[in-house]
């Protein structure tokens, strides 16, 4: 009964949308990736989400690094507040943001105003969007690692004279990095389908700021069924593909946790 | 459990300067836009907000928001549970690939999530005969709308189970079997007691993300103001229409419910680690 459940909700949606993506041939699909709008939206959404998480990756390796090796005042706090991107909805962080980086806000008259540098509607405002909302994935990711991980090697290779990064590098770094990996490409795959944040943020202007699920968006709201499907099975087989990845990553880890 | 070596205070200019990064970083991506969105339903002032918030189609909105979360925990407990019950302690063919559609709704976007519904129940879809026979209309409806609402919070409780049911292992169920206790009985004193923390745990995630659900609901749903309107999509549309006290203030009560979410959920972690 409860495989019924699954398959009813979760595998005759992903059939029907692919057998509809290729009702007129492969060649009607590949065209209607290959539109310019499409095409654009996706390359948008690939590098945009690249970028987040480079930059995830380091500061949520950083993150996690200073809540397991320190102590310090206000930790707990700063732990629960690490989850606070998964409890706020998306479209509401999109609202911040505008607000924050609108033309009357504190960094948009700083940034657009007086460095002449368009925030808003941009792709530097889908990134920042996409780094709040995936800021929980790599730190979740790396900290239970981090926490099992034996002090002893770390204080050995000090005492035999490593300095602290050299220590960081050589001796933590091994041991996290598939963790850190797995973190990257999990919120990697997230923000590929990101919608509430990035339609408010980047509004929806083709070929300059529509991402790939916006762009979906606008081709459900004019009735293209065909660039729908296409997109759909696009973003479809790279976040499952990347799934399978980060599925494997963690099981040759030998945790038994799937991503959060 | 974090290893606090006493010795580690010998290099205190690293430790201050990566903790500052961090809190840094935190107060630029986390705290700024949320004071900013303070100030400016402070400058907006109370007429604007009530006149704003207080309507008909607001009620409306927050209140199927918290329906689809009610059903969302509901469904997906009994559910969940019992497909974690499955995932545990059977072994069948197509395991893995189980596992791994179970992860699907974490990473597929909410906007095909809903598209993969109409299209299924719309016009020329394979289910659409399913609207004539149930005398439901499954797009463009609230039906529809739980429905994506379930997919989308799918995996929350089942991911939190599964390594929480491993944990506990079979020895007391099995115990309790030989001394003559039902499957029913066995289930309700000795299964769910064991695992109920982090069954509450799931519960919580699965209510803030059916919380925060925009895309996927907006495509099913159409997004009609006092029908098919949620909290989320309320939001969207104040902000197209610039009924900025709207947006604003229903924006703050739902992150008030996503702070009341978290700092529940943080409980819920240190009684389940007892």
């Amino acid at each position: 009964m409860a495989l019924s459940y699954l398959a009813f909700l979760v595998v005759i949606p992903l059939v029907a949308i692919c057998y509809d993506a290729f009702r007129e041939g492969s060649q009607v699909f590949f065209s209607n990736i290959f539109r310019p709008s499409a095409w654009a939206a996706l390359k948008l959404t690939l590098w945009t989400s690249a970028v987040m998480a480079l930059i995830n990756g380091v500061t949520g390796t950083l993150t996690a690094y200073v809540l397991v090796r320190y102590e310090f005042f206000g930790k707990s706090l700063l732990n629960t507040l690490v989850d606070l991107p998964f409890a706020i909805p998306s479209l509401v962080t999109g609202v911040m943001l505008v607000i924050l980086y609108g033309p009357e806000g504190l960094l948009g008259e700083f940034f657009t105003g007086t460095l002449h540098w368009q925030i808003l509607f941009a792709p530097p405002a889908i990134i920042v969007a996409l780094l709040f909302i995936n800021f929980p994935v790599v730190v979740r990711s790396v900290q239970p690692v981090l926490e099992e991980l034996d002090y002893s090697q770390e204080e050995a290779a000090a005492t035999l004279g490593a300095s602290p990064w050299r220590t960081f590098r050589q001796v933590v770094l091994p041991s996290i990095r598939p963790a850190i990996l797995s973190g990257m490409l999990l919120s990697f795959a997230r923000a590929l389908g990101e919608f509430g944040a990035v339609v408010i943020v980047a509004g929806n202007l083709p070929l300059l700021s529509q991402t790939a699920a916006v762009y979906v968006w606008g081709e459900i709201e004019s009735e293209n069924r065909l660039g729908a499907s296409a997109m759909s099975v696009v973003l479809l087989v790279l976040s499952f593909t990347l799934v399978l990845v980060v599925d494997y990553l963690q099981r040759k880890r030998g945790g038994s946790h799937g991503p959060r | 459990m974090a290893l606090v070596n006493p010795r580690h205070g010998q290099r205190p200019l690293i430790k201050y300067s990566l903790i500052s990064t961090v809190v840094l970083y935190l107060a630029w991506l986390l705290g700024l836009p949320l004071l900013t969105l303070l100030q400016s339903i402070f400058e907006l002032g109370t007429a604007k907000l009530t006149e704003q918030l207080l309507n008909y189609d607001v009620f409306h909105a927050f209140g199927l928001t918290l329906l689809l979360c009610f059903l969302a925990v509901l469904f997906n407990t009994i559910f969940g549970t019992l497909l974690a019950l499955v995932m545990v302690r059977q072994n069948f063919r197509g395991k893995s690939l189980v596992n791994g559609l179970l992860d699907l709704p974490f990473a597929l976007s909410a906007v095909v999530v809903g598209y993969m519904f109409i299209l299924l129940f719309g016009r020329g879809g394979w289910l659409e005969g399913i609207n004539a026979f149930t005398g439901i209309r499954w797009v463009f409806s609230i039906p529809g709308m739980i429905l994506v609402t379930l997919f989308v919070t799918f995996p929350f409780m089942v991911r939190e189970l599964i390594p929480l049911l491993k944990e506990v292992g079979t020895e007391q169920e099995e115990a309790a079997r030989t001394l003559g206790a039902s499957p029913w009985v066995v289930f309700w004193r000795i299964t769910l007691p064991n695992i109920r923390w982090g069954m509450l745990y799931g519960m919580s995630l699965t209510f803030a993300r059916a919380l925060g659900e925009f895309g996927a609901v907006l495509v099913v749903g159409a997004g009609i103001a006092g029908a098919t309107e949620t909290a989320t999509i309320f939001v969207f549309r104040a902000m197209e229409e610039r009924l900025y006290a709207g947006a604003y203030g229903a924006s703050l009560i739902l992150i008030a419910i996503a702070f009341i979410l978290l700092f529940a959920m943080e409980m819920l972690k240190k009684r389940r680690k007892v």
